[in-house]
């Protein structure tokens, strides 16, 4: 995927208020399988797969190694009961298949892990991306009429969820890799713009959506990244890395940034709220509210409302620390005049 | 067009235009707004202040970098393009015509030192892609 086809504020804007696509072939489809896989799940991630209850639902969930550190967050669906589906990063692809089978191993359950490296993956999102599907793929477009958000199903040699990583509605398809040129230029006949990395990162943060690698790493907790409505610590299940976290002190805490004075935020800048000081893990311009916008690392203490100073180059400048996320299904939600 | 014959470059991807009345206009390429991408700030010199050529004066921001601006030649800032405040992707649209401050040169000898467009062309071909 190309940091962008033409104009990024473009893509970015038509995501928002029609529907654009992203070729996503990079991040891996992961099944597990066996009649031990719900178990092994359960151990292997910090969300509870026991909760998903409906054919294909998916849950969001970080994966944490034995120090509560996050090694990856991925999405996974429950396809049938001896049948789940990760999808992970691209990055961490490797290191995870790794992991997961080490974990399979030391547990000597019998799991079939299948990494699925025939398949190409497409996000269509925005308002009209699913009408825009439909309008591409006739054939898909009973069986996925009635998703529920975070809801996949297998359907003419597609897996169609209703998944994303923008902050609005669309699906995304997994296809095998010899029938996705076919699909993207269904897609691009329907109306759907191609749209590249850099408004796919504008686009994820205005949805205060996680980057990994960038807005948490192994060095971190779920609690200290705005993830902690992903753990499920509602039984006494136990998973890799729940000890760790229930023994440390939660410090620190991510916080949504907007800038006030004209600039742009970027990742690694430091943080002053009052006496305190944070870093920022990401930052851009927001192409919604015609600001820069950041997540950043603080201490626990700092609030919403708060105002902040952030050093962009050599100059320290003003912004206001908000909840985020700062956008969702095309409206802002930040207003920054108020707290 | 990509290279205005009429105009003088920069290596750090400025042009200068000699306007009728003595001073001289300066932007910035098109190469150097496609390698930036849609550009959301522009800071300015502020009107009046003196600058030395090639000092740091200004700075073209965009969704993925930041930019300094380089006085191409030394002189004093009698205007400034307000419109790029609120619309900085001018500069994106019609990169030699969004102009983005006005110098009174103090140093005539300093023009013939700056590109011209074949030379400018030439550095930018010789740049990785």
């Amino acid at each position: 995927m190309p940091v962008h086809y033409g104009s990024q504020l473009e893509e970015h804007h038509r995501v928002r208020r029609d529907a654009g696509m992203f070729d996503v072939s990079h991040m891996l489809a992961i099944d597990v399988e066996g009649k031990p896989a719900r178990e092994f799940l359960r151990f292997l991630l910090a969300n509870d797969v026991a909760r998903l209850s409906l054919p294909g639902k998916a849950l969001y969930s970080c994966m944490l190694n034995e120090a509560g550190g996050v090694l990856d967050d991925l999405i996974v669906f429950a396809l049938d009961p001896n049948r789940y589906r990760m999808v992970v990063n691209a990055g961490t692809a490797e290191k995870d298949l790794i992991w997961i089978v080490a974990q399979r191993d030391r547990l000597g359950l019998p799991v079939g892990v299948h990494p699925r490296r025939e398949w190409a993956l497409v996000a269509v999102q925005g308002p009209t991306a699913r009408m825009r599907f439909w309008q591409a793929c006739e054939a898909a477009r009973a069986a996925t009429l009635g998703l529920a958000a975070f809801q996949g199903i297998d359907v003419a040699g597609m897996f169609v969820a209703r998944t994303g990583y923008t902050g609005e509605d669309g699906f995304e398809v997994m296809i095998p890799a010899e029938h996705v040129v076919t699909l993207w230029r269904s897609l691009l006949g329907a109306g759907v713009a191609p749209c590249g990395l850099g408004a796919r990162d504008t686009l994820r943060l205005e949805a205060g959506m996680n980057l990994y690698g960038q807005d948490m790493d192994e060095s971190v907790t779920p609690m200290e990244s705005g993830l902690a409505w992903t753990v499920d610590l509602s039984s006494d299940r136990d998973f890799i890395g729940r000890a760790a976290l229930l023994s440390m002190p939660l410090q620190r805490q991510l916080v949504g940034l907007v800038l006030l004075d004209k600039g742009v935020l970027r990742s690694h800048q430091l943080v002053r709220v009052g006496n305190d000081d944070g870093v920022t893990t990401s930052g851009s311009f927001s192409p919604t509210l015609g600001c820069s916008i950041a997540l950043a690392r603080v201490p626990r203490s700092v609030a919403a409302g708060q105002m902040a100073r952030v050093q962009v180059r050599d100059k320290w400048l003003a912004a206001k620390v908000v909840k985020y996320p700062f956008v969702r299904l095309g409206r802002r939600l930040v207003d920054i005049r108020s707290s | 067009m990509r290279f205005p014959a009429e105009l003088r470059y920069t290596d750090t991807h400025e042009w200068l235009r000699q306007e009728g009345d003595g001073t001289v206009s300066v932007g910035i390429t098109w190469h150097a707004q496609d390698r930036l991408g849609d550009l959301v700030y522009v800071e300015n010199p502020p009107r009046g202040k003196i600058l030395k050529r090639g000092e740091e004066c200004g700075v073209v921001e965009s969704v993925k970098a930041a930019s300094d601006i380089y006085a191409p030649i030394s002189g004093e800032v009698v205007s400034v393009n307000e419109e790029l405040s609120s619309s900085p992707e001018k500069i994106n649209q019609q990169p030699y015509e969004a102009w983005m401050f006005r110098l009174k040169p103090s140093d005539p000898a300093e023009l013939p030192a700056l590109l011209d467009a074949a030379g400018y062309e030439r550095l930018v071909e010789a740049e990785p892609h």
